[in-house]
């Protein structure tokens, strides 16, 4: 990853976590496949909806037959962690007009907002349109193929888990906690690992008693004012 | 190829849902002026939510228990770990990963 802003910067700077979208979005076809719902169903979740986790969520639900409302206070709450990453986001297309922050704002990721946290520490702390809409795109596109894709593949692959895919994912996080914590000069090493060290206490004390989509939010703010506190001391 | 109309509903509402959770900060960030403390707290925000999201992975809920490893994916974050440190790279993190991953499920592990 270069400082280059560039479209295709952006292209090149976002292939690396395809491999997370192509793992993960097999996987949520092969389980939309099982659980009877039509390409045109996958199809809408994935490109309408498009929200990665509350997808495989709101599969179940539906195969459930739970209420609507059921559904949509689900997808609010799985999906409530973007309003924290989108206000931290869009802190660098402020100057962009209201169109430009409304497309890149609807295509925002987990994946493609860690990548731009990445991005910014080698571009000091610049981000451009042209480079946030790349990785939107191409992560989008990918997802919604990946998931089109396992849904088709659905009856023939029957273990897709043998072959370490879903740990994509995971690792594509694993990487970009890692550079973001070797590269944020602004915060330094020693607070991150302590704030770090923080959040995985929290979650694992919370994640017994809550949902783990609400642990992880309790741990992402509790982390931030336990880094705020922390920051004051120095 | 077909759709239900309970089907329909839930793509177009949690559509909904999910475009506003997203694109309403946009708006707000850029019509309105940031207090110091609200900059400093989203400072924080990248760093903690990743290393939760990479806790979801890495613990096992018990609910009313305390949580455990999930084995596996701990033993192949180490060479992922590893390639990151060695590489810094972010493909090679996810494909050392990957390959941990497949020959901890080949023996059966975790």
């Amino acid at each position: 990853m270069g400082p280059s802003l560039t479209f295709r910067a952006g292209v090149h700077d976002v292939l690396p976590t395809v491999f997370g979208y192509i793992g993960v979005g097999l996987a949520f076809g092969i389980v939309a496949h099982t659980s009877h719902l039509s390409l045109l169903v996958v199809a809408g979740l994935s490109f309408i909806v498009y929200a990665g986790s509350a997808q495989f969520i709101i599969t179940s639900m539906l195969l459930l037959h739970d209420p609507l409302s059921a559904i949509f206070i689900s997808t609010f709450l799985v999906n409530s962690r973007m309003i924290l990453m989108s206000t931290s986001l869009a802190q660098y297309f402020r100057h962009e007009s209201l169109t430009r922050n409304l497309l890149i704002g609807s295509l925002v990721t987990d994946e493609t907002f860690a990548l731009a946290m990445n991005k910014q520490n080698k571009t000091n702390g610049k981000l451009s349109f042209a480079w946030q809409s790349a990785a939107n795109i191409v992560a989008y596109l990918v997802w919604g193929i990946a998931t089109l894709v396992g849904a088709v593949l659905g009856g023939l692959i029957s273990n897709p888990e043998r072959f370490g895919f879903d740990f994509a994912l995971t690792a594509m996080f694993i990487g970009l906690v890692y550079l973001q914590l070797i590269s944020d000069r602004h915060l330094g090493l020693s607070l991150q690992l302590m704030v770090m060290l923080f959040v995985a206490l929290v979650y694992y004390f919370m994640i017994g008693i809550m949902s783990q989509n609400f642990a992880l939010l309790v741990a992402t703010v509790a982390g931030c004012l336990f880094g705020m506190e922390m920051k004051k001391c120095r | 190829m077909s759709m239900s109309l309970t089907e329909l509903w839930t793509i177009l509402g949690c559509g909904l849902v999910t475009i506003l959770s997203r694109a309403l900060p946009f708006v707000f960030v850029k019509s309105l002026t940031m207090p110091a403390w609200l900059i400093n707290f989203l400072s924080f925000v990248p760093i903690t939510i990743m290393t939760a999201l990479c806790c979801q992975s890495l613990f096992i809920a018990n609910p009313g228990h305390l949580a455990t490893l999930n084995l596996a994916n701990c033993l192949a974050a180490i060479p992922a770990t590893l390639a990151g440190v060695l590489t810094k790279s972010l493909l090679m993190v996810v494909v050392v990963g990957i390959m941990a991953m497949a020959v901890l499920r080949y023996f059966s592990i975790g």
